[in-house]
């Protein structure tokens, strides 16, 4: 089967944009009706239901920010009484007081339903053994996941997270062909499999795997495709949305945003304007259907760039890109935003420097200064000052092609720079406001 | 005629360009009882090389390896020349008769004789080329002896 719902998935554009302005007004409506607390945003605002006349009148509406969510603990903005809620979700809430995410009858059908779309679009079906390997319980990536692949009539293996040895020889056992987790917990299956000389590649039927939960990259993606014979997938969501709901489709060229389930913003997360297509901004998402709590204009913090046109693979749903950063990541150096992750992203690509570094940011006279400090491998190293100017500038170059900005670049002893446990900060802003 | 016999070990160190990082690689080499014969830093923007002939390379680049930094191994060749005026000239003229580039070089002027160390690209063609012209190369057991 080439697509879940192909009318929906596959219908023009002209006739997804009328769709989302009937759905968008039909919210706005609901909820300056039922909410107090979308009625008196949109007050203060100064902007009212009736002023809502086109798509492009959602940018009048006001933002929701994370903070929200979580001032409205637990329930506080919820817009379905508790008896018509059927499931919560709680945000680990590692940032902060956790977020809840209540969730209707209807909730749950949108939520798997766009996640059969999304699991079909990467060539899952009936016939495939789905090994559901994202925590089950408050987190939403494994009962998300568990619900969209019955759906599509998959056999699930609820294994959850832990237990790896257990989890390859059920891989082995029921023949599992495709298995959705966090990238990095699919690298430590591949060690561990590799210790217990099990072969991915050759020992398991895995064909594909759907990654997210965390940030990974491209060349990440290369090494688990290569190292285990498999297709592995880009899937993307937050439990604010619903969860994980949107993914790749087999072409591997954007995530597929279902038209009639959410609308994407990007923004320039300075000026709140949207960025040209195809430019980097942050993402900024309303959920069109969507009751026991409605999402409008979530700033959701993420860095991505948007591709309207019509995928090869035949849907008409826009594309987003792999997220690149957090806004709060963001830097902006003379005018142009640098995240470190394409600091990282670029560095990788180097074999003379190891993957550590550090950026320290700081401004003389008027003009931003940006320094970034890498440390050299220990095979890099030559005993020739040439040699290590000669690595030094192609790293500069290497990162002003990617950064559109000139650094200077520091080579720092091995092991000399900070290492992080949990998220790092590599990032030293030495400019005052 | 062995030429291996000619080439010396030098130790090169990476080093970032800021207060204490010598201090550091010479504590190091104290600790090891390492004498340091000759020695120079070759410095860009921001970091440097240090250069050292010591009397035992293999202790020095374990100690300094194990403690984090960069070591490398360089095959440099020392002669002898004359401690007097015109002692430089000589030199620069044998290697320049012999066609020898130099990469870089630096030199010590000891009890016995000054001592030029030289970096070249071709180490054997050049401890050749300078032996031929009756130059005085110092063997690496030399360096040894010294201490």
């Amino acid at each position: 089967m080439i697509a879940w719902d192909p009318n929906m998935e596959m219908m023009p554009e002209p006739e997804l944009k009328k769709m989302q302005f009937k759905l968008l007004k039909t919210l706005v409506y609901r909820l300056y009706s039922f909410s107090n607390f979308y009625h008196e945003r949109m007050d203060t605002h100064g902007v009212h239901p009736d002023d809502i006349t086109s798509l492009e009148d959602l940018r009048r509406l006001p933002f929701m920010y994370k903070t929200d969510l979580r001032d409205g603990y637990p329930d506080k903005i919820f817009t379905a009484d508790q008896e018509e809620l059927v499931r919560y979700h709680v945000s680990s809430g590692t940032t902060g007081k956790p977020t809840v995410v209540g969730y209707t009858k209807h909730d749950l059908e949108t939520w798997t339903e766009s996640l059969a779309r999304a699991l079909t679009s990467c060539g899952l079906g009936r016939g495939d053994v789905v090994q559901v390997s994202y925590g089950y319980g408050l987190f939403t990536g494994g009962l998300g996941l568990h619900y969209g692949a019955e759906r599509i009539g998959a056999s699930v293996v609820p294994t959850s997270v832990g237990n790896t040895e257990r989890q390859i020889e059920l891989m082995q056992d029921l023949r599992v062909t495709a298995i959705c987790c966090t990238p990095s917990y699919l690298m430590h299956i591949g060690e561990a499999a590799k210790k217990m000389g099990v072969s991915i590649k050759n020992d398991t039927h895995l064909r594909a795997a759907v990654l997210g939960a965390e940030p990974w990259s491209e060349q990440m993606r290369l090494r688990i495709e290569e190292e285990m014979g498999i297709k592995a997938y880009n899937i993307y969501g937050t439990s604010e949305l619903s969860g994980p709901m949107f993914c790749e489709c087999t072409e591997q060229n954007g995530i597929h945003m279902w038209s009639d389930i959410c609308l994407v913003e990007i923004l320039d997360p300075e000026t709140d304007e949207p960025v040209k297509e195809g430019e980097k901004g942050e993402m900024v998402v309303t959920i069109l259907q969507k009751e026991a709590l409605p999402i409008i204009r979530y700033r959701t913090g993420d860095i991505t760039s948007m591709d309207t046109s019509p995928c090869s693979c035949g849907r008409t749903h826009p594309r987003i890109a792999r997220l690149s950063g957090r806004v709060d990541d963001m830097l902006i150096i003379r005018g142009i935003n640098v995240f470190p992750s394409q600091v990282e992203h670029a560095l990788l690509g180097i074999p003379a420097v190891s993957g550590h570094f550090m950026i320290e940011v700081g401004r003389i006279g008027a003009l931003d200064t940006m320094l970034v400090r890498v440390e050299l491998n220990p095979e890099a190293f030559s005993d020739k000052i040439n040699d290590l100017i000669a690595i030094r500038s192609m790293v500069a170059h290497t990162l002003k092609n990617a950064l559109n900005v000139s650094v200077d670049v520091e080579i720092a002893e091995p092991g000399s720079l900070p290492r992080f446990e949990g998220k790092a900060k590599r990032v030293i802003d030495r400019r005052e406001y | 005629m062995d030429p291996s016999a000619y080439t010396i070990k030098q130790i090169s160190v990476f080093s970032e360009n800021k207060p204490g990082r010598l201090m550091a690689i010479a504590g190091a080499l104290e600790e090891e009882s390492i004498n340091i014969l000759a020695f120079s830093i070759a410095e860009a923007n921001g970091f440097g090389v240090v250069r050292a002939l010591v009397d035992k390379p293999d202790a020095a680049y374990k100690k300094l390896n194990a403690m984090g930094f960069m070591v490398s191994f360089t095959d440099v060749i020392a002669v002898r020349m004359r401690d007097q005026p015109g002692g430089l000239f000589e030199m620069a003229k044998l290697l320049s008769d012999a066609g020898i580039n130099i990469e870089y070089s630096y030199a010590y002027s000891g009890r016995d004789a000054a001592v030029l160390i030289l970096r070249v690209d071709q180490v054997e063609n050049a401890v050749k080329a300078i032996l031929f012209r009756g130059g005085n190369l110092m063997k690496s057991e030399d360096f040894m002896a010294i201490s």
